[in-house]
């Protein structure tokens, strides 16, 4: 046990899904906009996971208007509203760097039918 | 000089959010209750400051002087005597204890602590100096320090002259550091940034000298 996981405790989600590279996920992003806050979702493939406890980080590719977008999210942290796994990806990799050079049809990843144990 | 202090340990760093939903980068001191062992005063000792320990310590692991110290307080033995100095000692008393509740968030502390020691650290390392380039012919001297002086005069070299030689384990005073949060109960105490020395070090919290916006806005000082 790190000796400051006392403290890393507080500051730990309990509602993280279990994903991992190559899945399919919505992040629920908070935005603050002013004064106002609003919920905005960032729809990719996970193609990074890396870090542990509170510095655990992923990170969501997708291609918006023909254009690669990547965005790092901390695991726990609170700009998350919610954590949805949409598809279940079936791939060989813990990092998916090899997307960013493919695009179209080749850049698509095959999904898990089989349920995970 | 500081209105309180009190001592603690490192546990390590890490980090946590704040309302921005920010992550904050804070160092984890314990901070075990303090007993005072003894209060030193300009009259007496010339000077002011309490005298703590915390923690146990077996009796029979300590020297008849440090018993006999111990005793005549009539504190139990701890792990250490810590000297801390304070503007005025006049409202403690010996056998007093003083825990993380000092501290509230929010508030200005200067962390002392004897840092890791780097062992014999060359130019670059111990005084930040540029060294030398990796091309135009350069061979094999990197990362000397170049000249240290002229030639048939001074014919010497100047004393301080910033050399190669023993780096780190020495006390080193962060300043202003923020207290993000204090807990007493759990005896710990989160100051934003890091704190000289490795995890387990001695660290000695006061308030900060050298904090302006602090000591204006509170008027804890004139």
């Amino acid at each position: 046990m790190h000796p400051t996981e006392i403290i890393d405790r507080d500051s730990l989600r309990d509602d993280v899904p279990e994903f991992r590279p190559g899945d399919t996920l919505k992040v629920h992003v908070r935005v603050v906009e002013g004064n106002r806050e609003r919920v905005q979702v960032f729809q990719g493939a996970v193609i990074r996971r890396q870090g542990v406890g509170v510095r655990e980080t992923f990170t969501v590719r997708k291609v918006s208007f023909g254009v690669g977008v990547e965005r790092t999210f901390p695991v726990h942290s609170p700009t998350i509203a919610k954590l949805e796994v949409v598809t279940h990806g079936d791939v060989r990799r813990a990092k998916l760097y090899y997307l960013r050079e493919r695009s179209g049809k080749a850049a698509k990843i095959k999904e898990k039918r089989a349920v995970r144990p | 000089m500081a209105t309180k202090a009190i001592v603690g340990e490192k546990v390590g760093m890490t980090q946590v959010w704040d309302e921005q939903h920010r992550a904050i980068p804070v160092t984890v001191l314990r901070v075990a209750p303090v007993r005072v062992v003894q209060v030193k005063t300009p009259e007496r000792e010339g000077y002011a400051a309490v005298q703590v320990t915390w923690g146990f310590r077996r009796a029979s692991t300590l020297t008849k002087p440090e018993l006999g110290h111990f005793e005549r307080a009539g504190v139990d033995p701890g792990r250490k005597l810590v000297e801390l100095r304070l503007d005025d000692t006049s409202e403690f008393e010996v056998g007093q204890e003083l825990t993380a509740e000092l501290w509230s968030a929010g508030e200005r502390v200067d962390a002392i602590a004897v840092s890791k020691g780097k062992g014999f650290a060359g130019g670059m390392k111990r005084h930040n100096f540029k060294g030398q380039g990796a091309a135009h012919g350069n061979h094999k001297h990197h990362r000397a320090p170049g000249s240290i002086g002229a030639c048939a005069t001074p014919s010497r070299v100047f004393k301080g002259t910033r050399m190669a030689g023993r780096m780190g384990g020495q006390q080193v005073t962060a300043l202003n550091l923020e207290v993000v949060s204090s807990d007493p109960e759990r005896e710990l105490v989160l100051v934003k940034g890091a704190v000289p020395g490795p995890r387990g070090a001695v660290v000695v919290l006061r308030d900060s000298v050298k904090a302006p916006a602090a000591r204006n806005g509170n008027g804890r000082r004139a």
